[in-house]
């Protein structure tokens, strides 16, 4: 390896006092790669971020329309047609439209009408029929369908009428997330508790790695666990009508959870200074008063950040909810079925017309989903923070 | 660093581009419904033909037509009739209307599990009990029970044919449980005796299938392959092939012709199709 040419204006490179990239141009090479790679990454969450909003800006900017019954206009009025007016009509970009010849023009306007032939008739006197599904009351607030009792949040994407109420989605998400956070969080805090305070070292040996792997079981596996066996289990147990239901899905969720909280929470009771541990039991405490009343307390902040960061991964967790449950039904209880936004992701996307308003609120929710488990981790690594500069006694 | 993604993406477009330009061999992507068939289709015609490569993948009818609009496959396999809106991509990136083809028929069945004494359900009643109008067994026959209603995911071509032709457009009740496929459908059915679910006709070790009067006076008719070819089973569809009309010559043009021969529809039936009925072979 030779080394680089002296910068003689250096004035520190002169007389053998190399510092920086002119003493270990290796390791400098090695360093700057290393801060390329990291940096990199964050350039790839952004442009994925970029991506995804700039597929789902056209719902958040009101310019997806998805009114199933439309005027059409007859192909052979093409001549009387001016040129705008047949540029936005066929929702044609100017380069489009200035690539096309008059016969694609036409037998894009023969395909339009073509699907306004094809309306079956009784939904031609419908009145949603017209209205345009991907309005922000559409997808928020419960609306009066036709054919229906009462005003619902309904997610039915595909059929004449596309319905993209975003409400039960959200709900079967949170619901999930809190059944797998309420089963999760005490197992895998009481473990952390165990591990760190209680346990004889030979034991900790054990089981610490042993409730880490969890976190290498694919979570395909588990849900096909749940979907067979828990799912029959918990129903012989509950007696509920509905096999396949939350409760199951949350509990599943959970293991997937316990390693991540485990591990944080783990970490958090370890960092709680000796002297603590050592102050109490020198005061005549037993050890589980030392780690229930002085260590634990002590350690809550963490504890807490470790819920927030499982909190992250069970809402983004996909593969398990799928396969358990994923009814869209506007309901919170627990042994209702229920489908998360990850799931209506993952099992519509590759269908949906690529382009068209499904597609769009698909996009849209990828977004929320992202800002959300954006939010909770950064909640999550700013109270960790906190803690462990509190533990340090910097303030 | 841009520049760097700038080049790896054109190179990655280059390579999706050129992909189905290469001679002899055919792309074939789409829907999932039928890849195990598109593939045994490839397995048997590559065997026959030496100099034909054939790449099947599945993701989705709707993949299927954006990569056709996209130009980086050369077939695309569709569970249901291509949408105005795909029809209106397509002309718009290739000129043309895609050409399509139909590859085989599908019934489908209505399932129940094995312990449900009932044995035949009329249309209107599947409709109601999927709509979630029928909610007790006892309504239509059966015992003194609640309904539990299985239904495919609403990505699935299955999924919306069923909702168009069997529920007559109507949305499926909000308790139905949305399973990822015919054979977690059955799976479930068979586990559950208060179940009903639907799938392809030619599945289902496991549960019953019910015979399907058209309406109340009609004859139940049972869903085998002698009545879902004759077009008496109610409860059936085409499964298509479409092609860039520009691309429909020579190997391709040839490979479409096969499957649609008597060669081709023999494989139908191996993988839980029906073929299609003589006239409309090649």
């Amino acid at each position: 390896m030779q080394h680089e040419p002296h910068n003689t204006n250096s004035p520190h490179g002169w007389l053998g006092i190399h510092r920086g990239h002119k003493a270990r141009p290796l390791e400098w090479l090695a360093e700057k790669f290393i801060f390329l790679v990291s940096l990199s990454a964050i350039f790839v969450v952004l442009l994925i971020f970029l991506f995804v909003a700039r597929e789902a800006l056209p719902v958040f900017l009101g310019r997806t329309d998805t009114a199933l019954v439309q005027e059409a206009i007859p192909p052979d009025q093409i001549e009387s047609l001016s040129p705008e007016k047949i540029q936005s009509y066929l929702a044609l970009t100017p380069k489009q439209f200035a690539g096309m010849d008059k016969e694609t023009l036409k037998s894009l306007m023969e395909v339009k009408q073509q699907e306004q032939d094809e309306i079956p008739a009784q939904f031609r006197n419908d009145p949603d029929a017209r209205a345009n599904t991907t309005e922000w009351h559409y997808l928020l607030s419960p609306h009066q369908w036709h054919g229906y009792d009462k005003p619902e949040h309904i997610w039915q994407p595909v059929g004449q009428i596309k319905k993209f109420n975003i409400i039960p989605l959200f709900v079967g998400s949170l619901k999930i997330t809190l059944i797998g956070l309420l089963f999760a969080v005490p197992l895998a805090v009481g473990a952390a508790i165990y591990v760190s305070q209680l346990a004889r070292p030979r034991v900790r040996e054990i089981v610490k790695p042993a409730i880490e792997m969890l976190s290498g079981i694919p979570s395909v596996v588990v849900g096909f666990f749940a979907l067979l066996i828990m799912a029959t289990v918990l129903q012989n147990i509950f007696h509920y009508q509905t096999r396949l239901n939350a409760l199951v899905a949350g509990i599943a969720l959970g293991f997937a959870v316990i390693p991540v909280v485990f591990s944080i929470a783990e970490d958090a009771l370890t960092s709680v200074p000796r002297s603590y541990t050592q102050a109490a039991l020198a005061l005549g405490a037993s050890r589980w008063q030392t780690a229930w009343q002085i260590v634990l307390p002590a350690a809550l902040p963490g504890v807490f950040a470790a819920t927030v960061l499982g909190f992250g991964r069970a809402i983004g967790e996909t593969m398990i909810v799928l396969m358990v449950c994923s009814a869209s039904v506007m309901s919170w209880s627990a042994f209702d079925s229920a489908r998360s936004i990850t799931t209506t992701i993952a099992a519509e996307m590759a269908e949906a017309v690529s382009g068209g308003a499904h597609y769009r609120i698909l996009f849209m929710l990828g977004a929320l989903l992202f800002a959300a488990t954006f939010i909770s981790n950064m909640i999550g690594e700013f109270v960790i923070h906190r803690f462990k500069n509190k533990l340090e006694g910097k303030r | 660093m841009k520049n760097i993604i700038q080049k790896l993406g054109v190179a990655v477009l280059m390579a999706g581009i050129a992909a189905p330009a290469f001679a002899g061999s055919i792309t074939v992507k789409g829907s999932d419904t039928l890849v195990i068939l598109a593939q045994k289709w490839a397995e048997v015609y590559m065997g026959a033909h030496s100099g034909v490569k054939i790449q099947v993948t599945g993701g989705g009818t709707g993949t299927g037509f954006a990569a056709l609009q996209d130009q980086t496959t050369d077939l695309c396999d569709a569970s249901r009739k291509i949408k105005a809106a795909e029809i209106s991509n397509c002309i718009k990136a290739f000129g043309k209307r895609p050409t399509e083809y139909k590859v085989a028929l599908d019934g489908l069945s209505v399932y129940v599990s094995e312990s449900n004494p009932l044995k035949e359900l009329t249309m209107d009643q599947v409709g109601g009990i999927f709509t979630g109008k029928i909610k007790n067994w006892k309504d239509v026959g059966g015992a003194d029970a609640p309904i539990t209603v299985y239904s495919r995911e609403n990505s699935s071509g299955t999924y919306e044919f069923f909702k168009e032709s069997v529920l007559k457009g109507s949305d499926f009740a909000a308790s139905t449980q949305t399973m990822p496929g015919t054979a977690a459908i059955l799976q479930a059915v068979a586990k559950d005796k208060n179940g009903i679910g639907y799938g392809g006709a030619a599945y289902g070790a496991g549960a019953k299938h019910l015979a399907i009067k058209k309406d109340d006076s009609a004859p139940a008719i049972e869903p085998n392959e002698e009545n879902v070819v004759k077009g008496s089973y109610p409860i059936w569809r085409y499964l298509y092939v479409y092609v860039n009309p520009a691309l429909d010559k020579g190997e391709i043009a040839a490979y479409l012709n096969w499957m649609r021969s008597d060669a081709g529809q023999k494989l139908v039936k191996e993988v839980g199709y029906y073929p299609l009925p003589a006239k409309l072979r090649e």
